[in-house]
């Protein structure tokens, strides 16, 4: 399982990055917007993308777009952690076809909860 | 605020009695049928008008000059050659927040991650020799496995001591990357005043700038700016009072389940 953890700031990162390793999960990278990630999707394989809204350059919504809109990336599971809490964001990244939402503050609690429902519909 | 007050903001009195003798002047001598005395007339009102004009432009200008002095970003005076500005300091201060806090969490995560496999270790051999303890008690253990679990006990009792030493001292620096929280606090207590002075200036440039719109009679077309949702407008603050924004995981996860998730 490669997972590819996207957010502009380092310690968020690692943050979730450690929160993953808890939960088993130990090969992940880190990118920290869209413009950087979307490379990495297209050339490597990823099972799993966690990635936050509000980046510079590529934001998260638009990388979530993009990758539905990509032929081979289209089925790749998407877990959003963010800080963006408006309530039309929300119904808007569902519609763009997020797999799942996590907002900020968050516990290790919830992110696990999150990523075993993804991955329990998808098996 | 009543019209009639409104109508004479920011005029002079003196202004305003020249107008009100000449209007009257004027309406007489288009009621004799004097033209000629009613179109010079005219023409003084309309010079009235635009000195006046000038004068309040004029003092406008120099209320926006001690205004803007006020935001002290005049980088010829001597005294504020040295700070520059205010607002090059307040953002310099609030990189420093950035910095503080980022050195923080990356101290804290390093630590957190020393202590971990320590803590993992610790367990794994408790767990691993409440086993052996177990069997030993249930006279399970033949004489050699017991010698091997006399010195295994041992050496646990040692790393024990250390290790959870190092844990201790750990949490104890742990404890201390938080003190960034008392000279973040006080920076932002700074940017925050320095802030609140800004707008205060800002407004009364708002009120000069909205008589020089009276005078001159401007109207703007200001287009309303909205945050844009794509791109991300970051945290919310207050969300427990808006009813446009969700309050926490639980709220999403309604929301969500509403949707069909």
């Amino acid at each position: 399982m490669r997972i590819l953890i996207v957010d502009d700031f380092s310690t968020m990162r690692r943050i979730i990055k450690n929160l993953l390793r808890d939960l088993g999960f130990t090969n992940t990278d880190e990118a920290d917007d869209g413009n950087t990630a979307l490379p990495m999707l297209r050339s490597g394989k990823y099972d799993f993308l966690v990635t936050d809204w509000n980046m510079p350059g590529m934001s998260g919504f638009d990388l979530l777009k993009a990758v539905r809109a990509d032929e081979n990336l289209k089925n790749l599971p998407v877990l959003m952690v963010t800080a963006e809490a408006k309530r039309d964001q929300i119904v808007a990244a569902a519609q763009a076809g997020v797999n799942g939402y996590v907002v900020k503050p968050f516990t290790a609690a919830v992110l696990k909860e999150k990523i075993e429902k993804i991955f329990e519909r998808i098996q | 605020m009543s019209d009639n007050e409104r109508i004479q903001q920011g005029l002079d009195q003196e202004v305003t009695a020249k107008l009100a003798q000449q209007t009257s002047e004027l309406a007489d001598s288009v009621n004799a049928g004097d033209y000629v005395r009613a179109m010079t007339l005219i023409n003084e009102l309309s010079e009235v008008r635009d000195q006046s004009l000038y004068r309040e432009v004029g003092r406008l200008t120099r209320s926006l000059h001690e205004a803007i002095r006020n935001f002290q970003i005049d980088p010829t005076s001597a005294e504020q050659k040295e700070v520059l500005s205010k607002m090059t300091d307040a953002s310099d201060r609030l990189s420093y927040v950035v910095q503080m806090t980022g050195q923080a969490a990356n101290r804290t995560m390093d630590l957190v991650e020393e202590s971990m496999p320590m803590a993992h270790a610790m367990r794994d051999e408790a767990v691993a020799l409440r086993d052996e303890w177990q069997r030993l008690r249930r006279r399970e253990m033949e004489p050699a496995e017991f010698r091997e679990l006399y010195g295994r006990i041992d050496t646990f009792f040692n790393s024990l001591s250390s290790d959870s030493d190092s844990l201790y001292q750990n949490l104890s620096e742990i404890l201390i990357a938080q003190d960034f929280q008392d000279l973040t606090g006080q920076v932002i207590q700074k940017v925050t005043a320095l802030v609140n002075e800004v707008e205060d200036n800002l407004l009364s440039l708002v009120v000069m700038a909205g008589n020089v719109d009276q005078l001159t009679g401007t109207v703007h077309q200001i287009e309303e700016k909205e945050e844009s949702a794509e791109k991300g407008v970051g945290p919310q603050i207050n969300a427990d009072r808006r009813e446009d924004v969700v309050s926490g995981q639980d709220d999403v996860d309604d929301l969500l389940s509403s949707l069909g998730f």
